[in-house]
């Protein structure tokens, strides 16, 4: 619970959200827990929307590096022609 | 007698139509027939027939295809040819759109095919228990396909519109030809061994079925089984099925498809996000809510015991009690009052002044002394006599005692 919220990646995020809502609809805990659980819930589900509308696809390739393995480049080549 | 409705020949031929195509069999077909009426338009398209002792079968082959093979069929050749059929609606015949076709018995792929198949599935490489499930949140996605393809634009675009949160490896290969297998291999082992990956598609898209061929390939085949890594192909069309398909954990039938099997939907994602935010606001305003109705309950509780509340019950009984007090005290008055007011009566009444009303006097010394005896005067004296509205001053002149 003390991980910033900033810091989740979008899976954690999300399962911690889950986490959250199950727990206050099975809840009896106190109120600041209450307030406090919401709190951090919005800040999650803020989280991973921004996660959503934020993130853009990365693409490398691999490419043999002439000693038997690989290495990792960005991948340059054309995705949008035709 | 009433006619029945008639049809059009365009309903009709819908009617016709819509029964084929909704037959599977008829999707995917496999033929064996003698070429005849073969025909090249300038097009590129190629019309001719099937037929054996017993019946002609129409095919149409488009350039798309045609373009792909060595040789031209010729009439009077055996041949195996694979498609699937449809409604020519305007000639009205039924005919077999021709995706694959080659001399029958010489290097039969079709046999070669069924016959790995065979093996592969003997030896429990298609078993549905060793089907792993996919990553829920993958990080990082494997993709063996060409570089170049139609395949690799087709995935990004899916991934990037239902959840661009991830990272795509690609591993480049040729996909189709000779060294298409080996260099599938390879692809894959490089994934598997650098990669860091959670899943991996193995993809390439439409062609006909020679292109597709090298999904058929038993060394392709093999390095999909032994991915510890789960692999997801999505080769050609939906009606294209290769044995990387079969030892595949899951079987795609696009590469689209496949893009958006191995990656969740972020519509499907936002709407859930949604729903935990009502959810959460909800049991929140519940929780709130209910409190307060415990609070509301406690304090009418406490207010019955508070000091106040004993003040002013105790404020009540002395206004009570001083109410009491008042109509005893009234009551106690008026009593008093109307025994004085008996008893002034009965005074007035005993009043000597009203017996000096009915004419009697009373004598007096100057000194207010009372005179009820002739002894206690002498003549001479002067005395005041009393009558019942005033008094006069006499003389005594003499006196007479009375026995």
């Amino acid at each position: 619970m003390s991980v910033p919220v900033e810091d989740l990646s979008f899976e954690q995020a999300f399962a911690e959200l889950e986490h959250i809502v199950r727990i206050l609809e099975e809840g009896s805990q106190p109120l600041a827990d209450t307030l406090a659980l919401y709190e951090r819930g919005i800040r999650l589900a803020r989280h991973c929307h921004k996660l959503l509308d934020e993130a853009d696809l990365r693409i490398k390739q691999l490419v043999p590096n002439g000693l038997g393995g690989y290495d990792e480049e960005e991948f340059t080549g054309p995705l949008d022609s035709r | 007698m009433e006619m029945m409705q008639a049809w059009t020949v365009s309903d009709l031929t819908a009617h016709i139509k819509a029964l084929i195509l909704s037959d599977a069999q008829l999707r995917d077909v496999w033929i064996q027939g003698e070429v005849s009426n073969f025909v090249r338009y300038s097009s590129g398209h190629c019309y001719f027939s099937l037929k054996d002792a017993g019946a002609t079968l129409s095919c149409v082959m488009w350039r798309s295809v045609a373009d792909t093979l060595p040789t031209m069929p010729q009439n009077g050749e055996h041949v195996l040819a694979h498609g699937h059929i449809n409604v020519y609606e305007t000639r009205g015949v039924y005919q077999l759109y021709v995706d694959f076709i080659r001399p029958a018995g010489i290097g039969d792929l079709h046999a070669e095919f069924e016959r790995l198949k065979a093996r592969l599935e003997a030896e429990g490489l298609f078993a549905p228990e060793r089907k792993r499930p996919l990553p829920r949140w993958p990080r990082r996605i494997g993709l063996v396909t060409s570089p170049h393809g139609a395949a690799l634009r087709d995935i990004v675009r899916v991934i990037r519109s239902r959840f661009p949160n991830v990272e795509l490896i690609l591993a480049p290969t040729l996909v189709q030809g000779q060294d298409a297998p080996p260099q599938i291999v390879n692809a894959l082992n490089a994934l598997i061994e650098y990669g860091d990956v959670d899943v991996i598609v193995v993809a390439r898209g439409g062609g006909s079925l020679e292109d597709l061929w090298a999904f058929n390939d038993e060394r392709v085949a093999r390095a999909i089984a032994r991915s510890p890594i789960p692999v997801v192909s999505g080769v050609g069309h939906e009606t294209d099925f290769t044995i990387a398909d079969f030892v595949a954990d899951l079987r795609a039938p696009t590469p689209s498809a496949a893009a958006a099997a191995v990656v969740p939907d972020g519509q499907d994602l936002r709407q859930r996000l949604r729903a935990y935010v009502a959810r959460l606001v909800q049991q929140v305003h519940t929780s709130v809510e209910e409190r307060r109705q415990r609070v509301r309950a406690e304090e009418r509780a406490l207010r019955m015991y508070s000091p106040q509340a004993r003040i002013e019950v105790a404020r009540q009984n002395v206004d009570h009690l001083t109410a009491r007090l008042h109509h005893a005290v009234q009551h106690r008055m008026s009593f008093t009052r109307s025994r004085v007011e008996a008893l002034s009566a009965r005074l007035e009444a005993l009043s000597p002044l009203r017996v000096l009303e009915r004419g009697y006097a009373w004598v007096q010394r100057l000194d207010g002394t009372l005179i009820t005896s002739v002894r206690q005067v002498e003549p001479g004296e002067h005395v005041w006599i009393r009558l019942h509205d005033g008094r006069l001053e006499t003389w005594v002149v003499n006196k007479e005692e009375e026995p």
